[in-house]
């Protein structure tokens, strides 16, 4: 037995199912880029093709009009759009913690789902970088967000949140990118190697640079992979903490609070948790993967959305004892008045106008994952996938929570507001998921969806069991025979 | 080309087992060969002691360069928030006192230090990795070999390249018969 087999006395379990091999993993991953689209690849793909050209035509409307045709006016200056940016970007850490986080903890289920999670990071954090793009309704402009010597002598402001915002998000996209690619290159190989004819041959080809598996290079990739590890680590943690601090460091009641920086980072895994699994199911039975993606899988990222189900939940509730303990009535006034809607607080006895909004996130966010208290809903794929769409309508509205409910009514009575979406903005909403679909499609049918190299990796007797060879080579007669196989 | 002559390039010898090729790999480390290696579908653990090969030390290009990202973004938000000198005439400063807070104050300056080190650490790893691997190299003589395919699917290959100063037709084959490959080929490359 090699060191990484499963161990039978702890009761581990091969991750895969018996007797599958090496070749029919790369069948069953290759041929997805190889077949013919199912049919219902077409019908989402075009589905998702026309409402990424809707956005194109809200994005056109909002350049020519200017900001004024989105809802947000004094004293709500953020709203839908910094609530999409901070909801596509925590999607997107889910991806970064797969595949960084959960490798540096030797986590080898993640091997199914990791290349997957990558691409959705990449994705959801170009939708999630749109919005800052784009809100000043000026985007010609924002060169001037980058250091770039001018005739104005003007500089950014590195002070700014805002300003760290963009270095967070343009290093995490890139990084991400190239963690996402350098995992890829054994793959593409594959697919160059089993291509058919000319073209596709090329194309691949030149996205494997040569990749010849060679000892030599895994050598070097292998230690590459684990620095690329151990630097998106912090960084994940890093952005959404630097996210949080476009708000933490302000003094607007419900944002000026110290445990933002975890409660975000938390909520961004739950919420990219609850996508992966979302799109994980529905790809698992379009392209029947699963003997890759087995229950067992689906099981251990039920256990994490509960784990991170918990721990919001927990953010939420410490919330409400520190407005509470700090005697604050601006802080009051916001929890329990904006959020919970008790109008004892109100001289005329009236519920805050947005109540629902908090009942809804707590509904979707700690109630709903409760059910993965219970290993039959840890195992049912229908109630797993109720419970992750559940959750990401729930973690929008935390962001739309935090966001308008804090501003909408703050120190001055005079100067309170209310906020309306226009039609502007649910397009622009929609239409980035027609971007991020668009995108993912074109991912699950070009390029593998699954690391084909790293699940290869995990099989029983991947790895030559050294100890074994060494017994056997050093009793005389039987050196040069073969090692019997496991 | 009709008349391009061919030289030997490199014996490629197949195995069907992760226990074999680790096995044949010692006898091909112990026979004194430098310039060989072994292919395999997935990265094999173990195989470094079977190579004898020397631990990988491309961290040191990361840290290196992680340590440059951050002195970087010291001097950028330095120079930009801190000072009003021009240096190299490419726009002067400008000292910012935003919250009250002197111009060169370091609490703020740690998010984008933070971030420009990872940034080159991760630039450095991607660029020292092809660098050190030398790829990109599309073009290389064992993709000759059709049965070389196998190499990203599920078969495991032994290469031993004829640059090699040990190299000998008939003795590094008669070695690589003796480690019980399923297969043998001689890969030829065209000379030009």
């Amino acid at each position: 037995m090699s060191y990484d087999a499963p161990i039978k006395e702890l009761g581990e379990t091969s991750l895969l199912p018996e007797g599958t091999t090496a070749n029919d993993i790369t069948e069953t991953i290759a041929g997805v880029t190889e077949n013919a689209a199912p049919r219902g690849w077409w019908f989402l793909f075009l589905l998702s093709l026309s409402v990424l050209g809707a956005m194109t035509a809200a994005l056109a409307y909002l350049f020519v009009q200017g900001v004024g045709v989105w809802g947000n006016n004094a004293p709500i200056y953020w709203a839908w759009d910094i609530t999409n940016f901070v909801w596509w970007i925590g999607i997107g850490h889910a991806g970064t913690l797969i595949s960084a986080i959960l490798f540096l903890f030797r986590q080898k289920w993640r091997t199914s789902i990791n290349r997957f999670a990558e691409a959705m990071t990449v994705f959801a954090v170009l939708c999630a970088g749109l919005f800052p793009a784009i809100h000043t309704g000026r985007p010609w402009f924002d060169y001037y967000l980058f250091p770039l010597p001018n005739q104005m002598d003007m500089w950014p402001n590195f002070k700014s949140p805002l300003m760290w915002d963009v270095f967070a998000v343009s290093t995490y996209l890139t990084i991400s990118v190239i963690f996402w690619y350098v995992g890829l290159i054994p793959d593409f190989a594959t697919l160059r190697d089993r291509s058919k004819n000319l073209t596709r041959k090329r194309i691949y080809g030149f996205f494997a640079l040569g990749w010849r598996g060679a000892h030599r290079h895994w050598q070097h990739y292998e230690r590459a992979y684990l620095i690329f590890a151990g630097i998106s680590t912090p960084l994940v943690l890093s952005v959404h903490s630097v996210v949080s601090f476009d708000f933490a460091t302000s003094v607007v009641p419900g944002w000026h609070t110290t445990i933002f920086p975890p409660y975000f980072v938390a909520g961004a895994v739950f919420s990219g948790f609850a996508l992966v699994m979302t799109l994980m199911l529905i790809c698992r039975s379009i392209f029947k993967l699963q003997n890759i993606v087995t229950i067992r899988h689906l099981d251990l990222m039920n256990k994490f959305m509960l784990g991170t189900a918990l721990l919001v939940g927990y953010a939420y509730a410490m919330e409400f004892f520190i407005a509470w303990y700090s005697s604050n009535p601006y802080e009051q006034w916001v929890f329990f008045h904006n959020r919970l809607g008790w109008g004892q607080l109100d001289s005329k006895g009236n519920w805050g106008p947005l109540w629902w909004a908090y009942y809804a996130m707590v509904f979707c966010n700690v109630i709903v994952p409760q059910v993965f208290w219970f290993k039959r809903a840890r195992t049912s794929v229908p109630i797993m996938l109720i419970a992750s769409v559940l959750i990401n309508i729930g973690m929008w509205f935390e962001r739309f929570v935090i966001i308008v409910t804090s501003t909408y009514q703050d120190f001055l009575p005079s100067s309170w507001g209310m906020f309306h979406p226009t039609a502007i903005d649910i397009l622009t909403y929609l239409g980035t998921f027609g971007l991020f679909f668009t995108l993912f499609l074109l991912f699950v049918r070009w390029i593998p969806m699954i690391a084909i190299a790293e699940v290869k990796g995990n099989l029983p007797g991947a790895h030559p069991d050294m100890h074994a060879i060494q017994a056997h080579d050093e009793a005389p007669d039987a050196v040069g025979a073969p090692v019997p196989a496991e | 080309m009709a008349n391009a002559t061919k030289k030997p390039a490199l014996y490629l010898a197949e195995y069907e087992t992760p226990n074999a090729i680790a096995q044949a790999a010692m006898k091909v480390r112990d026979a004194g060969y430098k310039n060989w290696d072994c292919h395999t579908p997935y990265a094999m653990h173990g195989m470094d002691e079977a190579m004898g090969l020397k631990p990988t030390r491309i961290g040191v290009l990361s840290f290196i360069f992680g340590m440059l990202g951050v002195a970087i973004a010291v001097a950028l938000i330095q120079y930009t928030n801190a000072f009003d000198f021009d240096l190299l005439n490419i726009g002067a400063g400008y000292p910012l006192i935003v919250g009250g807070k002197p111009p060169g104050a370091f609490p703020s300056m740690v998010p984008i230090m933070f971030e420009l080190g990872i940034l080159l650490c991760g630039f450095a790893t991607l660029f020292g990795l092809l660098g050190i691997i030398k790829l990109p190299m599309h073009n290389h003589p064992i993709f000759a070999s059709d049965r070389f395919e196998a190499a990203t699917d599920d078969k495991y290959f032994i290469s031993i390249e004829a640059g090699d100063q040990k190299f000998d037709l008939d003795r590094t084959r008669a070695l690589l018969e003796a480690t019980n490959p399923t297969y043998i080929e001689l890969v030829e490359a065209e000379v030009l």
